[in-house]
């Protein structure tokens, strides 16, 4: 075999390797869409086929957005998840910005501590929480669903990690401006920082978007459920064995998330490159 | 314009002193280089003055008012960084007018979107736009003004950096190494540029650069710092040509000064590799350097001279330096040769010799001790004429 027969043996084996990779990913989504596809008569039989003999998906989309309120549970996912990434980039570029260009005493611990943070799981602290939202009576609410998050442990690290490649000559400079310490944060740091705080926003928003627990503990009303737990409730009450609509529903809720990717697929790479975590 | 002056600064970076009280009068109006070797703490020197950084002791007062606890903003100096340090997303219409912006505006018509519904903000604006662009031709900036500092050359940025240093007019200027990020042939360019500058505006320049050619070039005082003291100040011919202390004479000069290894005798005389240099000295008796610059060499002297071997040739075709390897001294000597001599082949011996009065002793703690040609009695040169 002469090495150009070899490598090309090699590469379509690299490919089938990762082909099916690939096709054991993307499975799930494939029979998301088939089943949301199909009509109810042709989800249950005994053959498999991907695709539908009579092709139902605007009925079952039309379905979905019937009987449950789809409209509502987006918008909730909207307005959670945007609050939670304002109120997170408002907490952690100044906080971020002092771990990394000020100097006081007691800086490594907190920066320490705040690594410590990233470690604790949220489930371990969510019944303290939701005892003292308890307490506070805001249980059910959309400030229960945002508040938690608002400071971001793992923001404040992975801005701090960025602002400490910046020159320190930039804030001098500012500084020999006249631009005050809020002023750099808001004025210097943020607008160079852009491509740290958008890969920061994409985890914020994917986690928060499609975060299933900590909805589910502290809401009752139906009207402030995000998408995910709309999508769950959906199947207990609404549709029963009706898996059509369901998945109807569930294609709605993914796809701000895939089109954003689809937009932004650079910037996502870029940013995942960046914080060199996943 | 301002008269700068440092009394006893002092300053420690966990228990280490970086700066070991310096006494400083820069004059209104004055060109001053610091200048030394990277960490001797120029740097720091001059970020205090900035009031970037609080001296641990001490004071700095800038036209007789002590600053300590002004803010640098409120200083009324500028600054212009090795990196420039410009703003990158802003163009460099905005990199310039920030400065005017931060001082003109008033707080609320900074706000983005709610100051522009401010009536005065507009006027303002305008008298920003018309300094932004007086400063901009004449630093030739005008037709780069919508660009981001991203799509600049290395001398455009800097010329930015120092538009946005002279737009708010301020009393004085700090320079840290504004042109060792330049190219060999623009730095030469720039310091030209600079230079003008500081006759146009006629105010306070400080200058810190490790570049002793910068400095020679550019300023009317050199401060030499080694290890956190001011060790000389001077005119550049009188820190070139008479140094106090042989840090400064090897520092100051390129290529560097030559170092030989020298002896005080018991009766004053000056001794160099075991040959009496014909000059006394009040120094106690001892060891001593003695050095000499690269100029004041003459290869070829012919006997009596000291010899060596060449062992390098550096043809920079206006002149040549030969370096020349002598037995009991540790680096070659350097030897400044004009374009219309014959140079010597490398390997072969050569003689070198100095004039007496090209003879710069320093004692071995390193401090300049003072030589002098004897007064000859009258009979001894009339034997000498004879």
């Amino acid at each position: 075999m002469t090495p150009r027969h070899r490598s090309i043996v090699w590469s379509v084996a690299r490919h089938a390797l990762l082909l099916s990779g690939a096709a054991l990913v993307l499975l799930p989504f494939l029979w998301m869409i088939s089943t949301a596809s199909k009509p109810q008569t042709e989800i249950f039989t005994k053959s498999i086929h991907f695709i539908p003999y009579s092709f139902a998906l605007w009925d079952n989309f039309a379905t979905a957005f019937d009987k449950a309120t789809l409209w509502r549970f987006l918008l909730n996912g909207g307005v959670v998840t945007a609050s939670i990434f304002a109120l997170q980039v408002l907490i952690a570029l100044p906080a971020a910005y002092a771990l990394a260009k000020l100097r006081f005493v007691g800086r490594e611990v907190l920066f320490a501590l705040v690594l410590f943070c990233i470690l604790i799981p949220p489930q371990a602290t969510a019944i303290p929480v939701f005892l003292l939202f308890h307490k506070l009576g805001i249980l059910d609410s959309y400030a229960a669903l945002i508040v938690p998050f608002t400071i971001s442990a793992f923001g404040i690290f992975l801005m701090r990690q960025f602002f400490k490649t910046m020159p320190d000559d930039l804030i001098e400079a500012a500084r020999m401006d006249g631009i005050s310490e809020f002023g750099i944060v808001w004025r210097v740091m943020l607008p160079t920082a852009i491509p740290a705080l958008t890969a920061f926003g994409i985890f914020s928003v994917v986690a928060h978007w499609n975060d299933y627990f900590w909805p589910l503990i502290v809401l009752n009303s139906e009207h402030l459920r995000t998408p995910p737990l709309g999508v769950a409730s959906f199947r207990n009450e609404e549709a029963g064995t009706n898996y059509g609509p369901l998945m109807a529903a569930a294609i709605v809720i993914i796809a701000p998330l895939v089109v954003a990717f689809l937009l932004a697929q650079r910037r996502f790479i870029e940013g995942i490159t960046l914080t060199g975590i996943k | 314009m301002a008269k700068i002056e440092l009394n006893g600064v002092r300053k420690t970076f966990d228990s280490a002193e970086i700066i070991k009280g310096i006494d400083l009068a820069i004059e209104d109006g004055e060109f001053i280089a610091l200048i030394g070797p990277s960490g001797c703490g120029k740097s720091t020197l001059l970020r205090i003055i900035a009031g970037l950084e609080p001296q641990s002791s001490g004071e700095v007062r800038i036209d007789s008012i002590p600053v300590d606890g002004i803010r640098a903003s409120a200083r009324n100096l500028a600054m212009v960084f090795q990196s420039y340090a410009l703003y990158p997303h802003l163009n460099v219409f905005d990199n310039i007018a920030v400065p005017l912006r931060m001082r003109r505006h008033s707080a609320l018509a900074r706000i983005p979107l709610v100051g522009r519904l401010l009536p005065e903000r507009a006027r303002t604006e305008r008298g920003i736009r018309e300094d932004v662009e007086r400063v901009a031709a004449q630093l030739e900036l005008s037709g780069l003004l919508k660009r981001k500092p991203g799509q600049l050359s290395g001398g455009q940025r800097q010329r930015v950096a120092v538009g946005r240093a002279i737009v708010r007019q301020p009393v004085g200027f700090l320079f840290d190494e504004p042109l060792s990020n330049l190219d060999a042939k623009l730095r030469v360019h720039m310091r030209a540029e600079l230079a003008q500058l500081h006759r146009q505006l006629k105010a306070t320049f400080v200058y810190v650069t490790h570049d002793q050619a910068e400095a020679m070039t550019m300023s009317s005082r050199i401060a030499v710092m080694i290890e956190g003291n001011i060790v000389q100040i001077g005119t550049p011919a009188e820190v070139y040509e008479n140094p106090r202390d042989i840090r400064v004479a090897e520092f100051v000069g390129s290529p560097k000064i030559n170092v030989m290894p020298g002896l005080v005798r018991a009766d004053g005389g000056l001794e160099v590799l075991g040959r009496s240099l014909g000059l006394d000295t009040p120094a106690p008796a001892g060891r001593c350097s003695i050095c000499v610059r690269p100029e004041r060499i003459e290869p070829d002297a012919g006997t009596g001279a000291i010899s060596g071997t060449v062992v390098h040739l550096e043809n920079l075709g206006a002149e040549a330096f030969v370096h020349v390897r002598v037995d009991r001294v540790e680096l070659p000597l350097v030897a400044r040769v004009n374009h219309d001599r014959r140079l010597p082949a490398i390997g072969s011996a050569i003689d070198l010799a100095f004039p007496a009065s090209a003879v710069r002793a320093f004692d071995a703690a390193g401090r300049r001790i003072e030589a002098t040609a004897p007064v000859r009695s009258g009979r001894v040169r009339e034997k000498a004429l004879g």
